[in-house]
């Protein structure tokens, strides 16, 4: 069936080569003849390792996304940007609160975001990363973390932005910021761990470690289920 | 629309059907069923897929038989001359090799216990099955369930064939594995008043299930790599491990690092090694697709076992029924368990369903080998394989409008990138290599035969028996990892720099291999799959 599938060009890095047009530009690099080193993740669209620039012969606009999940197009001039250097703050998280004040030392540079929204246009999970940087200026921590979770930190955003935000890093800080202070503790979970580690769970445990397996059988097929 | 030509016509037969199947519940297999289509169909059944592996610690052992080929496999080091006594590149107390879930939980431990802590890893740290995770983690942490109701879960799910005191460990340390996460500031998905949101999987008889959306396991890769980083500990991205160094006690004393980039090789010197590589479904036993990161290749398998480590359940792989199978850009991708757990169901090419669609993983995939090879009923599709369509329209149907994109956003957006909207058209899925049930055996303390090597995560064996349950998995690299981490910063404080280090084993492993001519020209471990021009 193959000689239905029809041959595209693309150029990688400039240089042509003919593959099926069916093919992802992961793929199409391999049929190219390229044995991925970086660039290549989880070929999911998970992990954020293969991000791609790319321009289509003839049309002006530059455009991203993920190689992995990204069908090859004629005339596709691309080049992968496997690594972009975002800077990261170290913070030690029972030390600094959900506070602007704390997050201004981390990340000052949030605070100068220009409204360019180049970020919110190149992100390849359609997430409004613009707003979520607004919603960090303004201390809304819960909401950050809600409309940033699908960030795959494939660092486009960063490559685009000119007031030098390295937006998931700041997100991911938010979101922990949310999950250890804002959202509540499970109480429950608090308790069992307690008992586990009092040793409270080890006689009912030790009794099934050391049953035969006629008996765990037996027990296997009439337990209750929920 | 993203099915044209012979695919247009043979989706209307699904549709046409749709109405009529709404409501109707498809009978279960029995006992005897399950067990015919297993021994028929499934994968681990069928005794031209294995071999006994001919050399090593454990020779004789039942492999799949592309493992038993880099397993049979001569070093990459082989013609190779190194100094392991200069000044070493690296030198470390614990020598993590593996950068995905069981390593940063590994490394946080150790970093904790007051250890030098270093982790060389093949790809990026966080390029790895964890990252991919999507349905949830288990833990006994509600007040219907205990620790010991999740054991007869694990070791009934497991063929009664775990090792007790692994599953032990497993289910007694997984609420405190949630609190870690949870102190550590992971996104679960939680009630107002902070409990957790759980439900069940395929064989808990509780809803133990714990989820971050469905990013689970990205949520908390990103999470642990953002604390260990936060630590600073060393992290040397893209410089596999080829080869375990002994010391002249026979103990682990480091790895031979080689750097992908450079193709240079480095020496890292260490007290004690944990391997957490992770699976190996790219090693693509019987030609299946895969599931599975790019770096997925048994790598730590490889060189643990020609250290000495023995493996255990080297034969069990978990095959998942549903992975994408058109369009080809989907070829592998894991559809999420959650999508028959709303009521999408398996069909034919005639548009009838075959098998009820939450059959435990081995028998649902089974069926479905069945309904393309046996009955020839499937979907033949352009790319010359078959698949079988997976009625996600339905969900519609049952549940209401907008149900698709409010409970499976991840799957929606992975389908709509390649022209497939799943809330119209169904999805045309086949069984997909997932996970490898088995590994280098360990104890409690994620410890080896060989002194001072460890394992944990998916590369480590015993724990879930041969057949592991959703949600263990992502928990085990957590317990395991943590374990190991604890252990090996202990045994480090206590020992002194390890002396003569050596590869005398690899050349023993060499020996067997000339004398069983057993090795052919293959070298190993793997490393990268090769993808050019298929
Ligand atoms: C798509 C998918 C969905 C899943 N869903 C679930 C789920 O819902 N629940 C659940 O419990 N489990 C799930 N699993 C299983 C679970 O995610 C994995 O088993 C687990 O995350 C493995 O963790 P690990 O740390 O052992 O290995 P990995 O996370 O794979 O990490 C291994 C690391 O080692 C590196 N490495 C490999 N070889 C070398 C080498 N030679 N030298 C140096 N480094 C090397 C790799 O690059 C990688 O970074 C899923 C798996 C997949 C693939
Ligand atoms: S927010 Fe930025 S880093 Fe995250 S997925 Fe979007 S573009 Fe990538
Ligand atoms: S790209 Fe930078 S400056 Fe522009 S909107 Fe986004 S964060 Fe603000
Ligand atoms: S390789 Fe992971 S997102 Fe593309």
């Amino acid at each position: 069936m193959s000689d239905e599938i029809k041959m595209v060009d693309i150029f990688i890095m400039g240089k042509r080569y003919t593959v099926p047009e069916t093919l992802t530009i992961m793929d199409g690099m391999e049929y190219a003849g390229y044995q991925l080193k970086r660039g290549c993740g989880c070929r999911a669209g998970f992990c954020g390792a293969c991000a791609t620039v790319y321009r289509i012969a003839g049309d002006f606009e530059l455009k991203v996304g993920l190689a992995c999940q990204t069908k090859v197009e004629d005339g596709m001039y691309l080049a992968q940007i496997p690594f972009f250097p975002g800077r990261k703050a170290t913070f030690d998280l029972e030390e600094i609160k959900p506070s602007t004040a704390h997050f201004a030392q981390l990340y000052p540079e949030v605070y100068r975001c220009l409204g360019c929204s180049s970020c919110t246009k190149v992100c390849p999970q359609d997430i409004d990363v613009m707003q979520y940087i607004a919603y960090i200026q303004r201390g809304d921590f819960e909401k950050a973390a809600d409309i940033s979770f699908d960030c795959l930190m494939c660092g486009l955003c960063v490559s685009r932005c000119p007031a030098n935000i390295v937006h998931y890093n700041a997100a991911l800080t938010a979101r922990r910021l949310y999950s250890r202070y804002i959202a509540r503790p499970d109480a429950f979970l608090a308790e069992r761990t307690k008992a586990i580690e009092a040793g409270e769970c080890d006689a009912e445990i030790d009794a099934l470690v050391n049953s035969n397996q006629a008996k765990l059988q037996e027990m296997y097929n009439t337990r209750e289920i929920e | 629309m993203a099915y044209t030509g012979k695919l247009g016509e043979l989706v209307k037969k699904v549709e046409e059907s749709r109405a009529s199947r709404v409501g109707v519940h498809y009978p279960r297999m029995s006992q005897e069923e399950r067990q015919d289509v297993l021994e028929k169909f499934h994968p681990d059944y069928n005794p031209n897929g294995f071999r006994d592996i001919k050399v090593g610690v454990n020779k004789g052992a039942r492999m799949p038989v592309e493992m038993a080929d880099v397993f049979e496999s001569w070093s990459r080091l082989r013609d190779t001359k190194l100094d392991l006594n200069a000044d070493p590149d690296y030198d470390v107390d614990v020598l993590i090799i593996g950068g995905g879930g069981a390593g940063a939980s590994a490394a946080l431990e150790a970093y904790a216990a007051g250890s030098d802590v270093m982790i060389a890893t093949k790809l990026r740290f966080g390029d790895a099955n964890t990252m991919m995770a999507q349905g949830g983690i288990q833990a006994a942490d509600k007040e219907n369930d205990t620790p010991a109701i999740h054991y007869l879960d694990v070791v009934g799910g497991g063929r009664f064939e775990n090792v007790p005191e692994l599953a032990r460990a497993l289910v007694m340390d997984a609420p405190l594995v949630i609190k870690w996460l949870e102190d550590m500031g992971t996104m679960f998905d939680k009630k107002d008043d902070g409990t957790m949101v759980t439900i069940h999987g395929g064989g808990t008889s509780r809803k133990r299930m714990h989820a971050a959306r469905d990013y689970t396991g990205a949520e908390i890769m990103r999470t642990l790599r953002d604390e260990v980083l936060n630590k600073g500990v060393t992290i040397v991205e893209f410089c596999a491990a080829v080869e375990i160094i002994l010391d002249s006690k026979g103990r682990a004393a480091g790895a031979v690092l080689f750097n992908l980039e450079t193709e240079q090789y480095l020496i890292a010197r260490a007290k004690t090694v944990i391997i957490a590589t992770g699976g190996s479904g790219r090693l693509h036993y019987r030609g299946f697709p895969t599931s599975n990161h790019y770096g997925a290749t048994a790598d730590g398998l490889v060189i643990g076992y020609r250290a000495g480590a023995k493996t255990i359940y080297a034969d069990s792989i978990q095959y998942h029924p549903t992975g994408g199978a058109y369009p080809p850009q989907l070829l592998g991708l894991l559809v999420t368990e959650k999508t028959r757990g709303l009521g999408a169901t398996p069909l034919n090419i005639k548009g009838e369903q075959f098998v009820y669609h939450l059959e435990t993983r081995d028998v649902e995939s089974s069926a479905i080998l069945r309904e393309c090879d046996e009955r020839g009923l499937g979907v033949p599709l352009p790319t010359g394989i078959t698949a079988v369509w997976l009625d996600s329209p339905i969900i519609e149907l049952i549940h209401g409008e907008g149900t698709v994109e409010k409970q499976l956003p991840a799957m929606m957006r992975q389908f709509q990138r390649f022209g497939v909207d799943i809330r119209k058209e169904p999805m045309l899925i086949y069984p997909t290599l997932h996970y490898q049930n088995g590994g280098l055996l360990i104890d409690e303390n994620g410890l080896t035969a060989v002194e001072n090597l460890y394992v944990a995560g998916e590369a480590a064996g015993g724990i879930h028996g041969t057949n592991r349950l959703m949600g263990n998995s992502l928990l085990d690299i957590i317990v395991f990892g943590r374990r190991a981490g604890r252990h090996a910063a202990a045994v480090s404080k206590e020992a002194s720099t390890p002396e003569g280090l050596n590869l005398d084993h690899v050349e023993a492993y060499h020996r067997e291999l000339e004398e069983t001519g057993a090795a052919d020209g293959r070298v190993g471990p793997v490393l990268l799959p090769h993808y050019t021009h298929r």
